[in-house]
């Protein structure tokens, strides 16, 4: 149970590794999804190819999509891309990286089912069974049937409890044929798809390294930069409805006379506290002027010393940008 | 039970965690509940799509109820689209973000449902095999309608002693199953499209609403939390005080037993300021129609 705790934690610990956790679990409920699924060949001529083509492509695109719409950081792309520009600049390497970290993520998925489907090869037997090479592995000139019918009975190949074209072509030989060619395009693809991540893998650290550290840099910090904006917002919910109702029972008991109303005496340190956690935020309006300007206008990446008094950050909708920040921001778009 | 502690504790940390959980657990339960129930189709010319249809659409609409009954949301709500306005006004895009996150964790247990019954296939075999055309599979030459209609309807049922080894019972069933497994990815394609887009194109409308709306609802939900959480402290203090009372108004009758009774020390005063002044039965129902009443104002200045 402690190892499973720690590679909780782990997988917990930052944006990335979660992802990759997701991920993993996607490709391995892709598996399970597709030996749960009752494979069923319809074996009827036109039927086949646009089931067995349907079952190969359709599940990957639901689940490249699926990869999308479980990643979080599709909404924090998205947000990023479309937020206006207010006090801080965009950058599109970091909005690439993003998009590109994504969706190399979502595409693990699509591909194990790929891999699984043609291996395993019932898809492709199904969809192919009507093109299978007459010359080679049958009885080409059957006299009796007209191509119609000879495709019907084709068509019925995958299914063995309904062939009944033992005369034109072995039912068996034919599944074995088409099999060779459906695990062999799986392996290939599984190679492929290998070399592929090799490359994109080690040849990326030889162009274009330093411009990769920044983006990364900053990709992960509008990801902790968003939790903790949630976090700081949840934490001022609670102690706004705290204090709303703490107000509340004593506005009550100042109306209902009642008998020994002492002022509960909270401790000086207990109201500081609660004082500085609200922020000076105290009332809806001011709340929901927070809220549009950290859309509308968020702040630059510039740190003010403690020391200087901080102008009222919330006010400034459409300032321009104080000099300070241009010269971070200038660092932000180099393209090293 | 480690592990389902973990699991547990990062499931409650907040409240959408513990929404999400919940909606999970249904998914689970639907899928579940689908594989153990033992479907029975009438193989009756006429009973065959009342059956199948009614199984693929009945329990859908029960698990959609459950999802809005478990749903402490749901109640929050409510309350708050029907309370009075009193001294704080009603936001009505709170009530909708409200509404419509409630409503599509409904929505994901049954569509579970619908689509393991269409990939599974046996529902749509069972309404639909009386509307498939003879013409199309070997075996119905040479019959009167009616009789093929009742061959038809016989057809989910692979035990029965005419359909047992009988080929065209197979192609029908085959390939009314190929209809219903196309129907059932076309469906989630349809929805995981729709929920992608929700994704990508919510950022592009009224993000500043959202974030407002997104921020009050969460504010509703731990306020109602902590206003429970308050008033069950007020009731404990108020039950000791009640009992602390009783004991003290029996010491003079017995107070030739000698009994040591409980002395009131430091802790009755830190209690008296806890319960504010509201220590009678009226009070405390005067405060509690007041919360629901009239709200107080989202102002603390």
């Amino acid at each position: 149970m402690d190892k499973f705790r720690m590679i909780f934690q782990f997988l917990q610990s930052n944006q990335e590794s979660f992802m990759n956790g997701i991920c993993g679990i996607m490709a391995l409920a892709s598996a399970q999804m597709y030996s749960a699924f009752d494979f069923n060949c319809p074996c009827l001529p036109h039927y086949n190819l646009a089931y067995g083509l349907g079952i190969l492509l359709v599940p990957p695109f639901i689940l490249f999509l699926l990869g999308f719409v479980l990643n979080n950081n599709v909404s924090m792309l998205a947000e990023e891309w479309r937020r206006p520009r207010g006090q801080r600049g965009k950058d599109p390497a970091v909005l690439r990286y993003m998009f590109c970290s994504v969706a190399q993520r979502a595409m693990i998925a699509p591909v194990v089912w790929v891999s699984v489907t043609l291996l395993d090869g019932k898809c492709i037997t199904c969809a192919f069974c009507t093109s299978v090479p007459m010359e080679t592995l049958g009885n080409a000139s059957h006299p009796n049937l007209s191509q119609g019918e000879l495709k019907k009975v084709l068509a019925r190949i995958p299914c063995k409890d309904i062939y009944d074209g033992w005369q034109i072509i072995d039912n068996e030989v034919a599944i074995r044929y088409l099999r060779c060619i459906s695990q062999a395009l799986g392996w290939c693809f599984v190679l492929l798809m290998t070399m592929l991540a090799f490359l994109v893998r080690s040849l990326r650290p030889c162009f274009t390294q330093a411009a990769f550290l920044k983006s990364r840099y900053w990709s992960h910090y509008i990801d902790i930069e968003r939790k903790l904006f949630d976090e700081t917002c949840a934490e001022h919910a609670r102690i706004f409805a705290k204090v709303c109702i703490q107000q509340f029972f004593e506005g009550m008991s100042t109306d209902l006379g009642a008998a020994r109303c002492q002022q509960p005496r909270k401790a000086p340190a207990d109201a500081g506290e609660a004082t500085e956690k609200l922020l000076g935020i105290t009332d809806q309006g001011t709340m929901n002027t927070a809220l549009k300007s950290w859309h509308r206008c968020k702040p630059p990446l510039h740190l003010h010393p403690p020391a200087l008094p901080s102008s009222n950050g919330w006010a400034g909708e459409e300032q321009p940008p104080p000099p300070m920040p241009r010269r971070e921001m200038a660092a932000y778009y180099s393209r090293v | 039970m480690d592990r389902f502690r973990i699991i547990f504790q990062y499931f409650q940390s907040n409240s959408e965690s513990v929404m999400n959980g919940i909606c999970g657990l249904l998914a689970l339960a639907s899928v579940k509940m689908y594989t153990c129930f033992d479907f029975s189709c009438p193989c009756l010319p006429q009973y065959n799509m009342a059956y199948g249809l009614g199984i693929m659409f009945v329990p859908p609409i029960a698990l959609f109820l459950c999802g809005l009954i478990l749903n402490r949301q749901s109640l929050v709500m409510l309350e708050e689209w029907r309370r009075p306005q009193g001294r704080r006004a009603k936001d009505l895009s709170v009530i909708r973000y409200m509404c419509s996150s409630i409503i599509q964790r409904a929505m994901v247990a049954p569509l579970v449902w619908i689509v393991v019954t269409l990939l599974d296939g046996k529902c749509l075999i069972c309404a639909f095999s009386c509307s498939v055309d003879p013409d199309k599979f070997v075996g119905f030459a040479n019959i009167s309608p009616v009789q093929v209609q009742q061959l038809l309807a016989k057809v989910p049922c692979k035990d029965d002693e005419l359909m047992r080894n009988n080929t065209s019972r197979k192609a029908v069933s085959r390939y009314l199953r190929c209809w219903s497994q196309a129907l059932g990815w076309s469906i989630l394609l349809i929805l995981i499209v729709a929920a992608f887009l929700a994704h990508w194109l919510r950022p592009c409308f009224n993000q500043d609403t959202l974030l407002q709306a997104r921020h009050w609802s969460n504010y509703i939900d731990i306020e109602q939390k902590i206003f429970e959480e308050t008033c069950c402290e007020h009731s404990r203090l108020f039950a000791h005080k009640c009992i602390l009372h009783f004991f003290k108004s029996m010491q003079r009758e017995i107070k030739l037993h000698s009994f040591s009774l409980p002395r009131e020390g430091e802790t009755a005063e830190g209690e008296e300021d806890l319960l504010r002044g509201i220590i009678d039965q009226d009070q405390v129902n005067k405060l509690l129609k007041m919360w629901y009443y009239e709200k107080p104002p989202l102002d603390i200045s």
